[in-house]
């Protein structure tokens, strides 16, 4: 047996509507974002991060097919609480896999509920929207995965400078960013890797609002083994406590706000 | 039964000729006591609502002021912890086996007299558990048994041979139906063998008026009604009445044996507080209830520790150790039970409930400096389930109190909230909670509590025509079952019906039938006695395995479900083929039917033609712990639930089917009516520290605002879990009862019994490493 995830009306989608893939949505996520946040969970994803706890999304054309206006209805009634409580945030997968899909999204979050937004994104696609894509968007959770090009690309299968570009043009949109870094031992907790990250995060300036160091953890491990993959992971240990203050220290030794 | 016989059989001498209701007390001097308090009304006849309402001061700032435990609470709570320890160990720590308890039963008890500020235990020792057979002989014999003592023979032969219990009376009467409804477990609970409970008194009554007072105004109801009719209802009336009347000078004896004079009105702080808890110690003293309330209490002792303050007489620091060593008092109420009473309710409860906060009808809300203090124990004494806190939530609450008492949540779990928004119109500013989630106004209002009905169990009888699933017995005559191999709504759903007619007929029988014998055998003397004379009386029933059903009928509704039979023809299995949707996910097709279901069966119960003591009719979606037991005596469903796995406690969402979070499923939950389950609708929602957000000042907020959400939502109660890490390891020991348990991080969720030992174990280091 199974239980339906699925939208009431499957009337099918009209040509000039936009469609997205949807993985899963979430109604009270109190971590992806400022305060309280409906979270959507977008399919797809071109990276192949080692550390990934969501690989189950990364199918592009997985999931959900749904229109923009039967995503709406799943946030609809959360409006009135989460203009109170916090907002919403849009997450995957990568959402700039569906970068007309997600915009549109946006744009329609804004206009007929006017919440709050936040983007979670690693930004490697951000070329192929233009400036206005982002008026939609209050904060961008941006995720940096490495610091040194190299050892970015065997992580997670591709480029890193795209994302450093795409923080600086954030910067220069004066768009907010929350900062991700998950803190995996052997991988990313490397000082100097640490710090010359942190050089560059102190050049964005005002924008950057907070890096949030993310200990590494395990509870992924159960989704590569259902999707038959093998975990590149699986003897890695999270990071010890002193381990993930250090990496703070290090953050905040170039005046950055951490936690 | 003669009321005579129920005093002086607890007596080595014969009890003194009973005082009669024509005797006219003296007035006590109550100026004195009086003079500093605003209003007139209160004064002359007993309303203490108009006392709070004219005399309180409002307070919305926040916990900066309040004071840690004394020297002397902690001392007192580290003897008594070894008390609990070993009673832990034993099961009860002793039982006062030949004295059948009333108010008077029992000398003065102490825990260590010198240091304790309020006094006053069930019986002459802590812990020490009374009995109290008038209920029932059988579940004394149990509980004797199970914990190794003896039958009193005196006891014993007074309650075979002379004197009837409420349990013999009720079981006099039952149809063959109720039985093999009770057994079958179709109907569970019910309160057949021992006390009913949820019953209120209004003790602070005690304080505000002293006994005389009270005793004069039951006099003048009693001789209200000398000219009335005598008709069987007037006759019980007055003999309650004399009862009532009579247990207040029982009251008053007791309190002397604690060497204080309650006859006269409470004048400073520490007085209000302790005869406040003498008149709740002289309703636990008598009746071994289901759930023993204390009502809503904090508020109106707040106007004696504000008048101390003012005066000089009272510090901070001494106002919290008073509420302290109330609040100690209330942790070791017991009850002498059966082990499978226990397991029906997963420990030992005695819900004594406390209501806190709320908001006045003239927009003021109800919290004052002693709101915090009573959830402030939590922190002094440590988290407890007793007494049960209940914050009476509004979104028109300061701000301040909303974010302490988030926090409070978030480090005890140990409070739970209901919405003051939707009962205020019903109920007014004065009102209690019963149990966990029946409101009723203070001194005006009681119930008839009805346990449950399995709403889930009789869709399968309406599957088989009436016969029980697990042992082939026709339990509902006079069915026809459904022979199709593949279910279809619209044949399930008329047999269903029919079958909810039979088993509000049957069920409402019962309740008629236990409610008659309690008044008459194991009247509430002293409860009542706190009570106006003329009430409003709820007959509460209750469904269990709303989710069960829900879910059932939308599988059969968008899936298709298929019948196995067995060698008999019995229905016991299901094959679900393709989706369907689950209640829990505020999706309107499943959510719509446990909508139905909830207000057909209030419709159903209200349309029985006699409701004992022309009570009103009333449902509640009510279990917080005995959803277990309920599911262990149900077969499989046509959801997929495998026989015997437990159902989502009160009207929660089916385990693990609420697939997109909680606000998800609060707003399913909110959806049923609270105008067709007037009893109350309880939702658990459960999470760790972490995934309410980073830090604390984030996560009492986040809290606060989910709160206000479900509260607009028109979202009744909410049982707020945090997880501890006792909690998490025990889930690691024993997964298959956690098995809702969500772990959160950032952009993640699982399942904590998904995950290997090493990853829950790292869970929990991490989690209560950085909550803290």
């Amino acid at each position: 047996m199974g239980v339906m995830h699925k939208n009431k009306n499957n009337i099918p989608p009209k040509d000039d509507a936009p469609t997205g893939y949807l993985h899963s949505v979430e109604s009270g996520a109190a971590v992806d974002g400022p305060g309280m946040r409906f979270v959507y969970f977008m399919s797809g994803c071109m990276f192949r991060c080692q550390y990934c706890h969501n690989p189950d999304t990364w199918k592009i054309g997985g999931g959900r097919k749904v229109t923009l206006d039967e995503a709406l209805d799943e946030l609809r009634p959360y409006r009135k609480f989460l203009k109170f409580a916090g907002g919403v945030t849009i997450s995957g997968g990568e959402p700039l896999v569906q970068a007309r899909f997600v915009g549109e999204l946006l744009r329609r979050i804004k206009k007929d509920f006017d919440l709050h937004t936040a983007l979670d994104t690693q930004g490697f696609l951000h070329a192929s929207v233009d400036d206005a894509w982002f008026d939609a968007v209050d904060l961008v959770l941006l995720d940096i995965k490495h610091s040194d090009p190299e050892k970015y690309l065997k992580l997670t299968g591709q480029a890193l400078q795209p994302t450093l570009d795409f923080a600086q043009r954030l910067a220069r949109l004066q768009k907010k960013i929350g900062l991700r870094y998950v803190l995996v031992p052997g991988l990313t907790d490397d000082d100097d890797d640490i710090l010359r990250l942190a050089d560059f995060l102190a050049g964005l300036g005002p924008v950057l609002e907070r890096v949030d160091v993310l200990p590494f953890h395990q509870l992924g491990a159960f989704k590569w083994k259902e999707l038959g993959h093998d975990y590149p992971l699986e003897h890695t240990q999270p990071p010890s406590i002193e381990a993930i203050d250090h990496a703070r220290s290090l953050f905040a030794s170039k005046n950055l706000i951490t936690r | 039964m003669p009321a005579s016989l129920r005093k002086s059989v607890y007596q080595d001498c014969p009890a003194p000729r009973e005082e009669h209701m024509t005797v006219v007390v003296q007035l006590p001097v109550t100026e004195n006591a009086w003079r500093s308090f605003r209003g007139e009304e209160w004064k002359s006849r007993v309303d203490v609502r108009d006392f709070i309402q004219k005399n309180y001061t409002p307070y919305d700032e926040d916990e900066s002021f309040l004071a840690a435990p004394t020297a002397r609470t902690k001392n007192l709570w580290e003897k008594l912890s070894l008390l609990l320890q070993e009673e832990r160990r034993k099961g009860v720590l002793d039982i006062s086996t030949d004295k059948p308890a009333s108010i008077t039963a029992h000398d003065a008890g102490y825990i260590d007299r010198d240091n304790e500020i309020i006094v006053g235990l069930q019986t002459d020792a802590p812990l020490k558990r009374a009995i109290m057979p008038n209920g029932g002989l059988r579940m004394l014999q149990a509980g004797f048994a199970a914990y190794g003592y003896k039958m009193d023979p005196v006891v014993e032969e007074i309650w075979t041979k002379h004197r009837k219990s409420h349990n013999q009376g009720v079981f006099d009467v039952y149809s063959p139906e109720i039985g093999a409804a009770r057994k079958s477990g179709i109907i569970t609970g019910l309160p057949d063998a021992y006390g009913r409970g949820r019953i209120i008194g209004d003790y602070r009554r005690v304080a505000l008026y002293g006994t005389d007072f009270l005793r004069q105004e039951k006099l003048r109801e009693y001789h209200e009604i000398d000219d009335a009719v005598f008709d069987d209802k007037t006759i019980r009336l007055r003999e309650e009445l004399s009862e009532q009347y009579r247990a207040l000078d029982e009251l008053k004896q007791m309190a002397a044996t604690y060497g204080f004079d309650i006859s006269r009105p409470a004048v400073t702080a520490k007085e209000a507080i302790q005869w406040t808890y003498f008149g709740y110690l002289g309703a636990v003293k008598e009746q071994n209830g289901a759930a023993m309330s204390l009502g809503r209490v904090s508020t109106f002792l707040d106007i004696y520790i504000e008048k101390d303050l003012k005066e000089g007489a009272l510090t901070e620091a001494q106002a919290q150790e008073m509420i302290d060593d109330l609040v100690i008092k209330l942790r070791i109420v017991r009850f002498l039970r059966t082990p499978e009473y226990d397991t029906l309710f997963s420990g030992d409860p005695t819900w004594v409930t406390e209501c806190i906060g709320g908001v006045g009808l003239d927009g003021r809300a109800l919290v004052t400096k002693s709101s915090f203090r009573f959830l402030h124990t939590l922190t002094n004494l440590g988290a407890a389930p007793e007494p049960n806190l209940t914050v009476l939530w509004s979104t028109q609450l300061p701000r301040a109190f909303k974010d302490y008492a988030a926090k409070i949540s978030i480090e005890t779990s140990a409070i739970q909230y209901e919405n003051d928004d939707l009962m205020r119109p019903h109920w007014g500013d004065d009102y209690g909670i019963a149990c966990c989630v029946s409101a009723m106004r203070i001194g005006k209002q009681m119930q008839f509590f009805g346990a449950r009905a399995n709403l889930a169990k009789a869709l399968l009888y309406a599957i088989n025509g009436g016969v029980d699933e697990k042992t082939g017995v026709k339990v509902a005559q006079g069915f026809a079952p459904i022979t199709s191999d593949v279910l279809k709504y619209d044949e399930v759903m008329p047999k269903l019906d029919k079958m909810m007619d039979w088993l509000a007929k049957t069920y409402v029988k019962a309740l008629n039938c236990i409610h008659y014998m309690h008044d008459k055998y194991a009247y509430e003397r002293i409860e009542m006695a706190l009570h106006d004379r003329d009430i409003l009386r709820t007959m509460a029933c209750g469904i269990a395995g709303l989710s069960v059903a829900a879910d059932s009928l939308s599988a059969i509704k968008y899936a298709k479900v298929s019948v196995i039979r067995n060698r008999q023809g019995l229905a016991v299995d299901y094959k679900i083929e393709g989706d369907y949707p689950a209640y829990g996910n505020n999706d309107d097709r499943a959510d719509g039917i446990a909508v139905h279901l909830a207000t057909s069966f209030m419709d159903k119960i209200k349309a029985q033609p006699s409701f004992y003591r022309d009570s009103t009719p009333t449902q509640s979606i009510l279990t917080i712990t005995s959803n277990v037991v309920y599911g262990k005596k149900t077969g499989n469903t046509p959801d997929g639930r495998r026989e015997g796995m437990p159902f989502a406690p009160g009207a929660n969402p089916m385990n693990g089917r609420d697939v997109k979070g909680f606000v998800a499923a609060g707003a399913s939950v909110a959806k049923i009516p609270y105008a067709c389950a007037l009893d109350g609708i309880s939702w658990t929602a459960s999470a760790t520290p972490d995934s309410l957000g980073h830090g604390m000042d984030e996560r009492k907020r986040n809290l606060a605002n989910c709160l206000d959400g479900f509260a607009m939502a028109e979202g009744f109660h909410v049982n707020v879990n945090v997880f501890s890490r006792e909690t998490l390891e025990d889930a690691m020991e024993h997964p298959e009862l956690y098995p809702q348990l969500t772990v959160r991080v950032s952009g993640y969720a699982v399942n904590f019994a998904k995950l290997t030992r090493e990853q829950q174990m790292d869970v929990i280091s991490r989690t209560f490493h950085q909550s803290m």
